[in-house]
């Protein structure tokens, strides 16, 4: 019987404490260091899940790399009006669609099926400060999309001669880009989850969005060849920013003859990213639950 | 409105939930006492789980006042937090980790959590830590589940149906481990649809009906148990048939059936009824009574009868 095992090696019952003990007792167990080690045991339970998942590896992390290897071998000739092969841009914009498809549907699908499997109702009923399932999400999402935009500029240069910068100031602009468009996507994805009634919809409640934002945004198609509503629609979103943002650091600056405004607006592609970070941080603290009728 | 004290690890005082017009949970007053095992009884939809996700936090009740460890849990502390355990109804799916991976990762949440191996020992699962979690059997599953919710080595523990799905080794392997904590002074509270499992942990349960609570008091004497009267009933033979039956204990009931030609006496004092019905059978010339039953009221017959019940008071 392997409980009385259990039994033999167990410690003493400790005291039970007074049902009112006194508040503050106990600050230290539940102050920074509770937080560090909640937090490292979400981090490492967010990153084994989601190299052992075949379906994340393939959707979420590979999709990209194949949309860029298929693409990247069809696509050929120069953008009109500019001595830029259209493959460069396109891979340039594949790089925004990798940051998408980590951050933001990875992400969205990620939570949904955490709350419709009980896990995010079951770490609510432990004293795991809230903030470190946010933080295993960074983790999460930070090494994912930096491992894809490796992938993907990796690939890109190696197989389709894709030029990297030569300036510190342009490596400069794929960090921050990076950054801010990784947070933007990442909120946004934590937000719309809350409108994924359940896990087996998740994929489908989440990849149209990621697909059509892609088409509109120029990602596998000049931009400025786009229907004008149709570039007007984009705009409101970050992918069509983040892929600016990224040209302007692979592309000549002789390319920003097609960009909508005759330049690379990398104060604008700053801005929206960085609304689009705020707003989805508060639609998220305004949706996310950690009780409620979808949290089963 | 009643207020609710604070020596008892639950108490709550004239709790009510509402969905709309639907009164989910009525007017229900209870204790808990410290080191109990206190079994929720009740039919599916009577209000037992709203009652507890009440108790531990994850719904918002209507109106009332409820005490867990001296908490308000709507105010969700995480001190008080680390004293609790959960094991909600609904089983939990843990994608790509293993069984030790995730009760480890759980027990890292908490203060002062009982040893991974001890738990995954506790719970049957010691052979299976390597095991991804998601390819457990449906039982296996639940004791995971169990695992998870008992690692933080709570003070106070709510377990919602936590064998329903196992097979009865597991049941009983569940069972020893309400013990283990019972054993340690550690109060639980334990719903469950099983009577006999209610009979073997609990020391009192409560009875909740239609959202109320129809009863509540120690096992031995729920629904007025101790006061029910047994039954010894016999099938009469043709010998038996001619003769008057005995002078029987005062205040035996006696009843016939005349298509089973059976004769069912009923007493507080059963041993005393036999103790004058087997001479009386002998001197027939029937030594051996057909069909001689001596009939207790099971668990399950007092909690069938309760179901129309008025609501009580649980001191």
């Amino acid at each position: 019987m392997p409980l009385t095992e259990a039994a033999a090696t167990a410690q003493p019952a400790a005291p039970a404490p007074s049902a009112d003990g006194p508040p503050g007792a106990g600050a230290v167990t539940f102050g920074a260091r509770a937080l560090v080690r909640a937090s490292a045991a979400r981090s490492g339970v967010e990153l084994k899940a989601f190299f052992r998942n075949k379906q994340s590896l393939v959707f979420t992390l590979f999709f990209p790399v194949i949309l860029l290897v298929v693409f990247a071998s069809i696509f050929s000739g120069k953008v009109e009006g500019t001595d830029t092969d259209f493959r460069q841009v396109f891979m340039s914009g594949v790089i925004a669609a990798g940051v998408m498809s980590t951050a933001f549907s990875g992400l969205a699908i990620n939570i949904a099926v955490e709350r419709d499997t009980g896990l995010v109702r079951r770490l609510a009923l432990t004293p795991m400060p809230k903030t470190a399932y946010f933080i295993g999400k960074i983790v999460r999402v930070v090494v994912t999309t930096a491992l894809e935009t490796v992938l993907l500029i990796g690939i890109a240069a190696t197989a389709f001669d894709l030029e990297l910068p030569h300036t510190a100031e342009r490596w400069a602009t794929l960090g921050w880009c990076l950054a801010l468009g990784t947070a933007a996507c990442a909120l946004a994805g934590t937000a719309y989850s809350a409108v994924i009634p359940n896990s087996r919809s998740a994929s489908a409640v989440v990849t149209p969005v990621f697909m059509v934002l892609q088409f509109i945004s120029g990602v596998f198609y000049p931009f400025d060849k786009l229907p004008l509503w149709m570039q007007n629609t984009a705009a409101l979103f970050p992918v069509k920013w983040m892929a600016q943002g990224f040209r302007s650091v692979f592309l000549p600056d002789s390319f920003t003859v097609v960009e909508p405004a005759g330049s690379w607006e990398l104060g604008r592609v700053a801005l929206v990213l960085a609304l689009w970070a705020v707003g989805g941080l508060v639609a998220t603290t305004l949706t996310f639950g950690w009780r409620g009728p979808r949290v089963r | 409105m009643p207020t609710a004290p604070t020596g008892h690890p639950v108490s709550v005082r004239g709790l009510s939930k509402d969905y709309g017009d639907v009164h989910a949970v009525r007017d229900i007053s209870l204790d808990i006492h410290r080191g109990e095992v206190f079994a929720l009884l009740g039919p599916n939809g009577a209000g037992k789980t709203t009652t507890v996700d009440i108790l531990t936090g994850v719904r918002q009740r209507t109106s009332g006042d409820v005490r867990v460890l001296g908490h308000d849990p709507a105010e969700d502390p995480r001190e008080w937090r680390a004293r609790i355990g959960v094991v909600p109804q609904t089983a939990g799916a843990y994608a790509d980790l293993t069984v030790r991976e995730v009760v480890s990762h759980f027990a890292a949440m908490y203060p002062a959590p009982l040893r991974t191996e001890q738990v995954l020992d506790m719970v049957g699962l010691g052979r299976h830590h390597r095991t991804q979690a998601l390819a457990l059997s449906g039982g296996q599953q639940r004791r995971l589940d169990v695992a998870v919710g008992v690692v933080g080595d709570p003070e106070l523990i709510f377990l919602d149906e936590p064998t329903t799905g196992l097979d009865p080794v597991a049941r009983r392997e569940a069972w020893e481990l309400v013990r283990w904590f019972a054993d340690r002074g550690r109060t639980t509270v334990l719903t469950t649809h099983y009577l006999d499992e209610a009979e073997e942990l609990a020391q009192r349960a409560g009875v909740v009906v239609g959202g109320r609570l129809a009863a509540c008091a120690p096992l031995s004497e729920l629904g007025g148990r101790d006061n029910t009267r047994t039954h010894v009933s016999f099938r009469r033979t043709a010998a038996l048939r001619d003769r008057a039956l005995p002078a029987l204990p005062p205040g035996t009931e006696t009843a016939h059936d005349d298509t089973s030609d059976t004769v069912t006496l009923r007493t507080s004092e059963p041993s005393g009824v036999l103790s004058v019905l087997l001479p009386w059978a002998r001197e027939a010339g029937s030594p051996e009574l057909p069909e001689l039953r001596v009939h207790r009221p099971t668990l399950e017959e007092i909690y069938l009868n309760l179901i129309d019940r008025e609501t009580v008071a649980c001191p």
